[in-house]
Formats: structure tokens, sequence, C-alpha cells
């Protein structure tokens, strides 16, 4: 019973948390940055949610503003990394170093509980007769369907058509008479809204907020979505491509629940989670090598015998 | 139509390495002039090309495009008016993107991007037909992904691409030097036709003399960033290969020029 338990409740953290991996998606592979800045505008996300709530403000509303502090977090990046010429993994990092001070400010301290005040979890409990954990998936659901949504869209318009190429020939974009400056700085404020929306439903959801909650949340994303690219494959559909990202994310945090549930110490956690994305980048590699020599073997070993 | 005016570029300015590959060069285009460009590794080409496209900036100088000067605006901005096919065939398409999605990102060049959808319906049967004009069977394959096609493939798609919103200028960097000789001679002639059809501004960096030579209304020679010769008309029509050596021999002022200086 325990086991299903904490299953139920890895099913939501997952849905939740895939938020996040589907912000980082954004950076990571369609515009090809690796944007470090994430761990600190998960806590962002979640500061302001949470500073906001206690201050009466709605819990709909809190998430949406700390939405917004991603965005003009990702600016920073942004304008970091395209105005001032700095490399993407530099300006990222700076970012996150700065916004750990500015996480402080917003909170005034290092966690702000919210078990007093209400969240869309606890309201949403009020009106319906189920689990924390059934809530936690619903919400997530909803949640994660309008993004997947938002996402697929955006990536469709015209804009978005130059978000992707700019991930993938920049001089193709610019040649097109499109400012790459522009559609990186975008991709980077998108990302980040939706890793501090994460970081947001998050923290109503464990009704805490944490300076240090996006610790590693830049490797959880990452886990996400090559478990679910190595689960569905690289050449899925776009959909279904978003979608996987999720079901990484909820791969992921089931692993987690399990080793725990075996007696794994909290403190390794972050070494398992780096084990799981060494392990996750490296089995592709792998398959495919193997997949080369076996058919190598196979078609000169054909060719050996005709020639027999 | 465009018009350089003593525009000079060095490259690693304050190293051992300064070398000016730019010298006060002047040039003049008129409206529809199609233009050759020959010369030697290092004369300045390409570089010339990139100075106009705004690749990279001018150390001085003034560039004018239609009117407009152009001499400190971005690459993005000036692309609005310049369409460009590279020599790299994988330069000038987004490889993990569909035909059509590089088609209509190129049918956009000069316009704002919207939120509106990135390829309508209309536009899906318009470049059916404008992409059957290639001839190579691209039609069928407009949801493909571009990185599947060869490298000729991809140059055809681009130079259709550079001149799908009609450029006030065009400009081709050697864009059939990566291709073998049958496929270069196909993407040429397609370049010639679409020049002449669509009656454009365009400047053709190449390395076959004969090409420059039958290609186009007026030739330039380039030698350490000046021209050192410019002919157009008649007179270019008459040229042969070993004029062009000759003047080449003339110009730089030495007895001994093989056309492996002038090939590199």
């Amino acid at each position: 019973m325990g086991l299903l338990l904490s299953l139920q409740g890895a099913v939501g953290q997952g849905i939740l948390w895939g938020i996040m991996a589907l912000g980082i998606y954004l950076t990571f592979r369609v515009l090809d940055i690796a944007d470090l800045s994430v761990d600190g505008s998960f806590a962002t996300g979640g500061a302001v949610c949470a500073v906001s709530i206690i201050n009466g403000i709605h819990p709909v509303i809190a998430v949406i503003l700390a939405t917004l502090s991603g965005f003009a977090a990702g600016f920073i990046t942004g304008f970091l990394h395209t105005k001032c010429r700095m490399p993407a993994i530099l300006a990222g990092i700076l970012t996150q170093l700065a916004l750990y001070s500015i996480n402080l400010r917003i909170m005034g301290k290092s966690n702000i509980p919210l078990l007093q005040s209400s969240t869309l979890f606890k309201d949403f409990a009020n009106f319906v007769n189920m689990t924390p954990n059934w809530i936690t998936i619903i919400i997530g659901l909803i949640c994660s369907l309008l993004v997947i949504i938002g996402i697929y869209w955006f990536l469709g318009t015209e804009f978005g058509s130059c978000l992707r190429a700019t991930g993938n020939n920049e001089n193709m974009v610019r040649a097109n008479g499109v400012n790459t400056d522009t559609t990186k700085l975008f991709g980077l404020m998108l990302s980040n809204g939706l890793v501090a929306m994460s970081g947001a439903l998050v923290t109503q959801q464990q009704s805490v907020a944490d300076v240090k909650m996006g610790v590693g949340a830049i490797v959880i994303g990452l886990a996400s979505i090559v478990i679910g690219e190595v689960v569905f494959g690289k050449k899925a559909g776009f959909k279904l491509r978003l979608v996987s990202i999720i079901i990484g994310s909820i791969i992921y945090r089931i692993i987690v629940a399990l080793v725990l549930q075996m007696g794994l110490n909290t403190d390794d956690l972050k070494l398992l989670t780096a084990l799981i994305v060494a392990i996750a980048l490296t089995v592709p590699v792998l398959l495919e090598k193997k997949k080369r020599v076996a058919m190598y073997k196979k078609l000169t070993g054909k060719e050996f015998q005709d020639n027999a | 139509m465009l018009k350089l005016e003593k525009v000079s570029k060095s490259f690693n300015v304050g190293t051992p390495n300064e070398k000016q590959v730019l010298k006060k060069l002047n040039l003049e285009l008129n409206e529809g002039d199609f233009v050759t460009v020959i010369g030697g590794n290092g004369a300045g080409k390409s570089t010339m090309l990139n100075m106009i496209a705004g690749v990279y900036p001018i150390d001085c100088g003034i560039i004018t495009l239609d009117g407009k000067n152009i001499s400190l605006a971005a690459e993005y901005e000036r692309a609005k008016m310049i369409g460009r096919v590279f020599q790299d065939p994988m330069m000038g398409t987004a490889g993990d993107m569909q035909i059509i999605e590089n088609l209509a990102m190129a049918a956009r060049r000069g316009k704002n991007r919207t939120l509106r959808w990135g390829v309508t319906k209309e536009e899906k049967k318009e470049y059916y037909e404008v992409v059957k004009t290639l001839g190579l069977g691209l039609e069928e394959r407009l949801t493909s992904k571009v990185g599947l096609l060869s490298g000729g493939q991809r140059q055809a798609l681009t130079l259709l691409m550079a001149t799908l919103h009609k450029p006030k200028l065009l400009l081709l960097d050697e864009h059939t030097a990566a291709l073998d000789p049958a496929t270069s001679a196909k993407v040429l002639n397609l370049t010639n036709k679409i020049v002449t059809e669509q009656n454009l501004t365009a400047l053709m960096v190449t390395h076959n003399m004969k090409d420059a030579i039958d290609i186009g209304n007026r030739l330039i020679m380039m030698y350490e960033g000046h021209i050192i010769y410019d002919v157009r008309g008649e007179e270019k029509k008459k040229l042969t290969v070993n004029d062009l050596l000759k003047k080449f021999e003339e110009a730089i002022g030495e007895e001994f020029v093989n056309d492996r200086m002038l090939l590199g």
C-alpha cells in the first residue's frame, strides 16, 4: 500500500516537474542552448508564488506572476548571451548565481511555508472528494496539457518556425531577414517562464517554497528529456515528442520513488540523478554502436559467403 | 542599384597576421546587372560579398543599396533586400526542418514574423508549383526534412528560397563549387534562368573562368582587394579564358602567370 501511494505521488510530481522539463526542452533541444539559469528561475517561480499567496493573491494569479518572473530571469540570461556576447553557459551560470540572492530577497528568508494559506490543490480538494495524489495528477495534467498545446501552437507559427530554425542554422535565419538575437532572447524567456511556472506549481503542491528547491533542476529536466527520447525514440512526431518529456519526467520520479523505497539515503539522490542522466545519454550511443557492428557482421558475413 | 564607395576591410587588426582584404574598393551595379566575379584565393571576392551582406562590419567606406545607405545595418536587416546562396550547401537551409517550412520562412523575408501559422494552406499549393519548376521531383517531398536532400538539391532549394521573395540583390558565393560537375552545371543553368526571368541584379563569385565568361552581362576580376578588370556587354561575350589570363598578367605586372594563380 505504501508503495502504491508513493508511486501515485511520483506520477503527480513527475507531471508538475515535467512542465519544467518542457521549458528546458525549448532551450536544450529546440534552440540548442544549454541554459543553466534554470536552477535559479525554478526557485524564483516558487518564491514569487509563495510570497504572492502569503500576501493574499489568488493561487492562479500567483502562478501567472511566477511565470512572468521566469520571463524576466530568461530575459537577463538572453541579454547577457545575445547583447553582451557571452557564451550561453556562462550567461546562464551568472543568472543562476544572481538569482540565489534575488530569491532570498524576494522571500526575505530561506523558506516560506504555505501550510495556513490556500493553494490550487487545497482549493480543488474542497470541491472534490479525492486523495491529494489524484488532485496533483489532475491539476498537473490540465496544466501540462495547456502548456503542450501552447508550445505546439507557438512553434508552428511564423515566429516559432524562426525560433526552431535558429537552433538548427542561425546563418540561414539571418539570411532570411530575422534577428537571431530576438529569437534566442524569446526562447530563453519562454523557457524560463515555464520553469518558473513549474516551480510555482511544485511550491503550491508541497506547501512550501525553499531557496534551494531548484538545485539540480537542470539535470532533472535533462533526465526527463533523454528518458523520453530513449523510450519513444528521437524521431517521434512533434506532439508525441512533447508528451514523451512529461512521461520521461514521470519515469524519473518513479525510479526515484522506487530506490527510496528500497532504502536509498536521500542524501544520495543527486548522485542518483546524475547517474540516471549519464546512463540515459549513454544507452542510445551504445545501442547504436551495437546495431552498427551487428549490421556490419551480417552484411560482411554474407559477402564472404558469397565469395566463397 | 548597388554602390560600394572606398570600402575597406582588414582582419586581425593589431596582430602580426593583420591583412587588409579590401582596399578602398569601388563598385557600382546597375539594375539588372548580372556580374560574375573572378580572382585568386585571398583576392577578396567572398569578403566583398560578406561585406555587402553584412556578415562582418566594414572598417570604412559607404555601401548603398537601392538608394539606402546600409553601411552600418545589421546582417538580418540587409537580408530583407538581399538573397544569398552560399558555397556550403548546408548553410542556406535548416536541415532539421521540412522543405516547405524552409520555403515558407524564405517567402517571408523582409516581412515581420507574426504569430500566424507558419505555413498556410494556400502556400502548400503555391510551393508545389514553384518547386516543380526545379525539375528535381522535390514537389512530391515537400514535407521531407531538408537534411535528407543531396548537396545539389539543397543548393537548388536555397536558390529558390533566395529568390522566392524577389530580392533587390542576389549574392552567389561560389554556390556551385561544392557540387559535382553535372550537378554544378544544372544549378548554374537554374541560376541563369531565374536571374534572367526575374531580371535580378546579381553578383556571382566563381572559380570557373568559362562560366564567368558565359554567364551574365558583366565580369569583374579581383586581385589583392582591388578590382583590376571590369568588362561588360559585347566586349565580355568575346572574351576567352586566355584573354582573362593575359589581363590578369597585365594587371599585376608580372611576367609569369599560370591559371593556377587564378584558379588557386
